[in-house]
């Protein structure tokens, strides 16, 4: 089997979430994804990329195929070396917000992905993991 | 990124701000301000902001659309969005973003048109008023 | 005979890729009569040249396959040609009604054809024979489970496409008027086909540029917490479009389910008869039915009890 390729985008600035929403954007596309389903991954990544932006400023985005069951998704980590979510329910629960009124994002960026998965340790930094996976 | 901005023109008592594509954080603010500047400068009485090209709004840009809505409801402008398209509109609903405070419309035409009804009522309200201030 | 690494003992013994190169022929040939004088052999199926044709085909591209790749990891472009290979044969058999269990076991086969020719080669070497049969068994093995997996693909894409026209079918938007339409669902409401209709819903509402769109669910047997979630969220989306959803069909059981359920539907329009929806839709729209000999003062006739019969409705109780 050839080396799943990765994709991988620094998130220093505000200018690179916009990347990212191209890169998983254009990613969608080429692996068939339809139309809503294309919207509702770059707009979960544009939540978690600004995550990483404003509460960590600083981490990693990797974008890669999988596969399972015979069938193929797309994955994306969100990675940062922040100080991490203190309280990870609350975070996922609707409705908890943080500065300026404007929360995690988490609950409502798990609606849009198939599967989605956290690790958070405080003080360690946050690892946050969606697929979507192509019907 | 190139700086890219973010068209704002003066139709009648109208400002049609029209966001052509994916625009990064800053240019949000940036879009922002120079939305209320305008209002000021122009004394325009209601605001179009056209999205009919934006392919995702996520919570950030919905805060925007919100955001622009209050203050320029303040400096006495109405405010609709137009053009959401069907795929965000979902996404908003599964994000749980309801857009407050935001009222929208299918199309420019549409948007005008709540614009000027919107308009009639505010002057028909202060007529009324004024009327009750003078027999008073 | 021994080897040195790993990499060579997964490849195919030179021997073997020569037995099976040169008497190739004669391998087809008893495949063959195994086949049609099996007791499984469908001959109304598929006619004797067909099968023929098919087998030389695959017993080539597996012969060729072997020979040039690692046997065990079935990589490159000789397997992928034989999975190709597979496919077709596999598509062909299931329009011919053979079960994917039968087409398996056809690739399955071969190897019994394959025995006597290798136990001749090796009939010094019980050792390598056993090594051997055992490699081909495996690579045929792979290629005969890969046709279930094949087939199951297959299968649940045309599912998947029949769902589809069927939803297309059972959910057709009809333009009831200017900038009003209306969308009767009928059937179970889970949560693929809610996704596909608030879609297609959204869809129409931006292409006729409808103000009101109508949501009938008279045909929705039950409206439960979950079906109530995803009306209340295409009632939002909709909203958010910049236009209107009513949801028409409300009946006393559903009224009741609501209630008991304490489901909130506060900001969200419902009346009991379609026409009711109807006529409400007009409203918003600015538009209103007139009778051809309207009153001078323009009083509007669309109440109940007006008889003038060149009126025409197709809602005679509610007009």
């Amino acid at each position: 089997m050839p080396q799943p390729e990765v994709s991988r985008i620094a998130i220093k600035g505000s200018e690179d979430i916009v990347r990212v929403r191209a890169a998983v954007r254009e990613a969608a596309v080429q692996m068939g994804f339809s139309n809503v389903d294309q919207v509702r991954l770059v707009t979960a990544a544009s939540e978690l990329a600004r995550n990483i932006h404003l509460y960590a400023s600083g981490g990693l985005v990797e974008l890669r195929r999988v596969h399972a069951g015979g069938r193929s998704g797309l994955r994306v980590d969100f990675e940062d070396a922040g100080p991490g979510i203190v309280d990870l329910e609350l975070a996922m629960t609707d409705g908890y917000t943080t500065s300026r009124g404007m929360g995690k994002g988490l609950p409502g960026s798990r609606r849009l992905v198939d599967d989605f998965d956290i690790k958070s340790e405080v003080g360690k930094g946050t690892l946050v993991t969606i697929i979507k996976w192509l019907l | 990124m190139t700086a890219f901005k973010v068209p704002i023109l003066k139709v009648g008592d109208v400002l049609l701000v029209s966001i052509q594509a994916d625009i990064d954080d800053r240019a949000v603010l940036e879009l922002q301000q120079r939305v209320l500047e305008q209002i000021e400068l122009t004394n325009a009485r209601s605001v179009l902001i056209d999205i009919s090209l934006l392919e995702m709004v996520d919570s950030f840009t919905g805060r925007m659309l919100s955001d622009i809505a209050s203050m320029a409801s303040i400096m006495d402008a109405a405010t609709v969005v137009v053009g959401i398209q069907p795929a965000v509109a979902i996404t908003l609903v599964e994000l749980g973003l309801e857009l407050k405070g935001v009222s929208t419309a299918l199309d420019v035409d549409d948007g005008l048109r709540i614009l000027k009804e919107r308009m009639k009522e505010k002057r028909r309200k202060r007529t009324v008023g004024a009327d009750e201030h003078a027999t008073a | 005979m021994t080897s040195e690494n790993n990499t060579s003992q997964a490849a195919i013994n030179p021997l073997t890729i020569k037995v099976l190169t040169e008497r190739e022929d004669e391998i087809l040939e008893i495949w063959m009569e195994n086949r049609v004088n099996s007791s499984d052999f469908r001959e109304t199926l598929i006619s004797g040249e067909e099968l023929r044709a098919d087998s030389q085909s695959f017993l080539r591209a597996f012969i060729t396959a072997i020979a040039n790749s690692n046997v065990e990891e079935m990589r490159g472009k000789e397997f992928n040609a034989i999975r190709r290979l597979l496919l077709e044969i596999s598509e062909a058999r299931a329009a011919q009604a053979f079960s994917p269990s039968e087409t398996a076991f056809y690739v399955f086969s071969l190897k019994e054809s394959l025995l006597p020719f290798l136990r001749d080669a090796f009939r010094d070497d019980p050792e390598t024979l056993l090594e051997e049969l055992n490699k081909l068994s495996k690579a045929l093995d792979k290629l005969g489970s890969f046709i279930f997996v094949t087939t199951i693909k297959n299968r649940e894409r045309v599912i998947r496409q029949q769902q589809q026209d069927m939803l297309e079918l059972s959910t057709p938007v009809v333009q009831i008027w200017d900038r009003i339409i209306c969308l009767p669902l009928i059937g179970t409401l889970d949560s693929r086909r809610t996704q596909l209709m608030m879609e297609r819903l959204l869809e129409r509402i931006v292409k006729t540029r409808a103000e009101v769109a109508i949501l009938d669910i008279t045909g929705v047997p039950t409206v439960d917490t979950q079906v109530a979630n995803y009306l209340i969220k295409t009632v939002t989306a909709v909203r958010l479009l910049g236009s209107t959803c009513i949801i028409t069909g409300v009946g006393p059981s559903i009224a009741q389910t609501i209630v008991h359920l304490g489901i909130d539907l506060s900001g969200i329009i419902t009346r009991n008869q379609l026409s009711d929806g109807i006529r409400q839709a007009f409203e918003m729209t600015r538009q209103r039915v007139v009778p051809i000999n309207a009153p001078p003062d323009g009083e509007p006739s669309a109440e109940k009890g007006d008889t003038d019969d060149r009126v025409q409705s197709t809602y005679s109780e509610s007009w």
